[in-house]
């Protein structure tokens, strides 16, 4: 029976297996030997190059810029939007002060979710489209809004500032992701007993000390997670910039994966542009592994 | 016994590892992305016999692989230039493709080999033209431009381009490129507002800011430009730069000679224009404004000047009012000191289209070209889509809108004081990516003219002293 075992499993693992080797463990391999050459990518020809595309990188002022940028968003990206998802997840779900003592959310959760999540089904690009006109300085819909309210003052050229550029895209992406971490931890904090909200309710916990006491502890694995996720994605982050700024003004809100691209398809240097895909693979590597490492902590059971 | 069994295994382990991992690694360079040197050979091309009628030698009935970009122009001249193409040679089938992203369409094909024969490398997707001419992807149009034109009796097809032509398509004296459409650059403004207001375009600079002041306070900005695109404020300020100090000022500039940037004629260009930055006669908000969002804004009469090229019309279209009349105008004089007149324009032929050196029907590629370029095609051409073709005389006795015909008297007007500068074709990251950023903090009010001029410097000394870019020169 036991030898009988390892065919079976073979059989449904290697396919798969085969098809993740070709397509995604193959290439990637190939761009570790691609960011080795000075291959330009419009003839077969090039040469292997060693480790300049490398050297080359540390002396590229605009690859540290972007670099910059996507630490920026490292930071900001996960910390906003896992804030605000919980706040928000919890107003949806155990925010209500209902008359009874049951644990509801506020009035309209449900709308709210609908509202929230519906960015999660547009495609970064429409995204991208669509906020590149909210932030038209002329006849975009924030200005305007300002405008109408009498706060000229506060009326920005948005994405035309690099003063202003790059907090603009973050807001977008915050926006962008948020509703999907509302509808995750609403989903975990479904599974947190009814009785401990109620417990602390009835001991006169406000929201916040709820959310800070009970629900941040208890979701804590979900938390990172998402953390892991928004890490990735700020590392990204290249096809809404793209369609929104494509990287400036003035490079203010360039990041690697635009430089990456701008390197291959505008100059046709695919050796050096590998080589920042590279540089890239490691950082996000280290990242994933450094914040799993880093919020790693006891597991609450609780049934 | 136990200690060498051991050692056996763990050496077949070894073994079967390292060759998991080299065997594919091995394989890889050769076989994947990277592409085989030994495929597309110059061999087994198509060729026919050449004569009187087939000057070319195009194989008569060879299948003919066009990629257009489905762009500004559309596709429908193409599809025409290809009806005549099919009228000469009825037994050749003719394969039309249009695409908006030329590069995502055309470099697994030009890896592998297996390019098609006639590429219309247009639009944001553009290949870089540079990058292929310097890894020799393209065909020499040279049998092309010696071959006799279809419909103009006694000349060769070289001899029926307008000047320029052929030069803004050669990388160090070969020509790969033809660029079709001819492109004039100035600054358009509407001829009826300025009627309206009784306003006239001014042909020095200390005029224009003195007509800048009166369209201020008649209530509408002086100026906008393409905010995100801000490198379409760096032409009026080369050409004035040009207008001022000769045409010697672009070579330095295409030729990447040190400090071209900060040469006396671009400091005295930098010095000027930056009056309209600080005396603020640029619309609020342009620097926000994508190139349709600013165009529009100049359409709808918030701005009465923008710098753009003569496609301005046909991309605006949609957009411009009735009568609204746009026509362009050389940038103002500097002073009687200039080195070339007023009238003096940046004309250039632009829209590139080329033969790739491994076409299996290269002659057939290079005969589409020479459909084009009759007189009947570029008639056809101009009257399609509205836009000056490369062959002189083309336009003559075909109805043009209003800016296109201000265009043709621009350029008339200019005669062989016409100028151009071709460092954005050569290295496309200068201009797209460098100039276009220091543009954008200068037209901000954010730096000063010598540090507008300095941030351009620094790019063309990047791209100088990068060995990866192939560099090119040019002495005329």
């Amino acid at each position: 029976m036991r030898h009988g075992k390892y065919p079976l499993l073979a059989a449904f693992l290697l396919p798969p297996l085969a098809l993740y080797g070709y397509f995604v463990v193959s290439p990637y391999a190939q761009s570790f030997l691609i960011a080795m050459t000075n291959w330009q990518g419009l003839s077969p020809a090039y040469e292997f190059v060693g480790f300049d595309n490398f050297k080359r990188i540390m002396g590229d002022e605009y690859v540290w810029n972007a670099l910059l940028n996507n630490l920026w968003l490292l930071v900001l990206l996960p910390l906003l939007t896992i804030a605000l998802g919980l706040f928000l997840a919890t107003m949806l779900n155990v925010g209500g002060r209902g008359g009874r003592s049951t644990v509801t959310g506020v009035r309209g959760s449900a709308l709210y979710k609908v509202i929230y999540f519906a960015p999660q089904m547009l495609s970064v690009s429409i995204v991208g489209v669509l906020w590149a006109e909210v932030y038209n300085p002329r006849s975009g819909l924030l200005n305007s809004a300002l405008r109408a309210v009498g706060l000229d003052g506060l009326a920005k050229v948005w994405l035309g500032d690099p003063a202003y550029a790059f907090w603009a895209v973050l807001a977008v992406m915050v926006w962008a992701n948020v509703g999907f971490y509302v509808v995750l931890f609403g989903a975990a904090m479904q599974s947190v007993p009814r009785d401990i909200y109620e417990a602390a309710a009835l001991d006169g916990a406000s929201r916040l000390t709820t959310l800070v006491r009970i629900t941040v502890p208890l979701l804590w694995d979900t938390i990172q997670v998402a953390w892991v996720y928004l890490a990735i994605l700020a590392l990204d982050g290249f096809a809404l910039i793209h369609v929104m700024t494509r990287g400036g003004p003035n490079f203010s809100t360039d990041v690697v994966g635009l430089r990456l691209y701008t390197e291959a398809f505008g100059d046709y240097k695919w050796g050096y542009a590998s080589a920042i895909g590279v540089v890239m693979f490691f950082v996000t590597l280290s990242v994933t592994v450094l914040s799993l490492r880093l919020t790693r902590r006891e597991r609450i059971e609780h049934s | 016994m136990a200690q060498s069994d051991l050692n056996r295994r763990t050496v077949l382990r070894r073994a079967a590892a390292a060759g998991v991992l080299a065997g594919p690694a091995a394989g890889l360079l050769s076989s994947c992305a990277l592409g085989d040197d030994t495929s597309g050979d110059t061999s087994g091309k198509f060729e026919g016999t050449k004569s009187d009628k087939n000057p070319l030698g195009v194989k008569e009935d060879a299948p003919l692989d066009v990629v257009i970009f489905n762009g500004g122009f559309g596709e429908d001249y193409a599809k025409a230039h290809e009806a005549m193409y099919k009228e000469t040679y009825p037994k050749a089938e003719v394969k039309h493709s249009a695409v908006v992203e030329i590069n995502k369409e055309l470099q697994p094909r030009f890896v592998d080999g297996t390019p098609p024969d006639f590429v219309n490398n247009s639009g944001a997707g553009q290949i870089d033209l540079g990058g292929l001419v310097a890894q020799g992807a393209l065909a020499d149009l040279t049998p092309l431009l010696d071959a006799p034109s279809l419909d103009v009796a006694g000349k060769k097809v070289r001899d029926t381009l307008l000047p320029g032509t052929v030069d803004s398509g050669s990388f160090d004296g070969k020509t790969y490129v033809l660029n079709y459409a001819y492109t004039v650059y100035g600054i358009w403004y509407s001829d009826k507002l300025f009627k309206a207001k009784g306003w006239e375009y001014a042909k020095t600079w200390d005029e224009h800011i003195a007509l800048c002041k009166k369209i201020k306070a008649a209530g509408i900005a002086p100026w906008t430009y393409q905010g995100k695109h801000p490198r379409y404020m760096s032409w009026p300020v080369i050409s004035t730069a040009i207008k001022f100090g000769g045409p010697q000022v672009a070579m330095a500039i295409d030729n990447l000679e040190p400090n071209a940037w900060t040469s006396d004629a671009m400091k005295a260009a930098a010095e000027a224009w930056y009056q309209i930055v600080k005396d603020k006669y640029i619309l609020e908000g342009s620097p926000g404004l994508d190139h349709k969002q600013s165009q529009t804004e100049w359409c709808k009469g918030n701005a009465a000047f923008i710098s753009c090229g003569s496609w301005l019309e046909s991309e605006q279209k949609a957009v411009t009012p009735e009568g609204f009349n746009m026509a362009v105008a050389p940038t103002p004089s500097l002073g009687s000191g200039d080195k070339l007149p007023f009238a003096a324009i940046r004309g250039t032929a632009g829209e590139p289209f080329v033969v790739p050196a491994k076409a299996k029907n290269e002659r057939g590629g290079m005969e589409l070209m020479r459909h084009m370029l009759s007189m009947k095609g570029a008639k056809d051409f101009t009257g399609k889509v509205s836009s000056l073709s490369v062959v002189a005389g083309a336009a003559d006795g075909v109805t043009l809108p209003f800016g296109l015909t201000s265009a043709v008297k621009a350029l008339a007007d200019s005669g062989s004081n016409g100028f151009n500068w071709v460092y954005n074709v050569y290295y496309r990251k200068l201009e797209r990516e460098l100039v276009d950023a220091a543009c954008g903090e200068f037209f901000s009010g954010r730096t000063t003219p010598a540090e507008f001029l300095a941030a351009c410097q620094k790019g063309a000394d990047l791209i100088a002293a990068d060995t990866s870019f192939k560099k090119y020169k040019r002495s005329a």
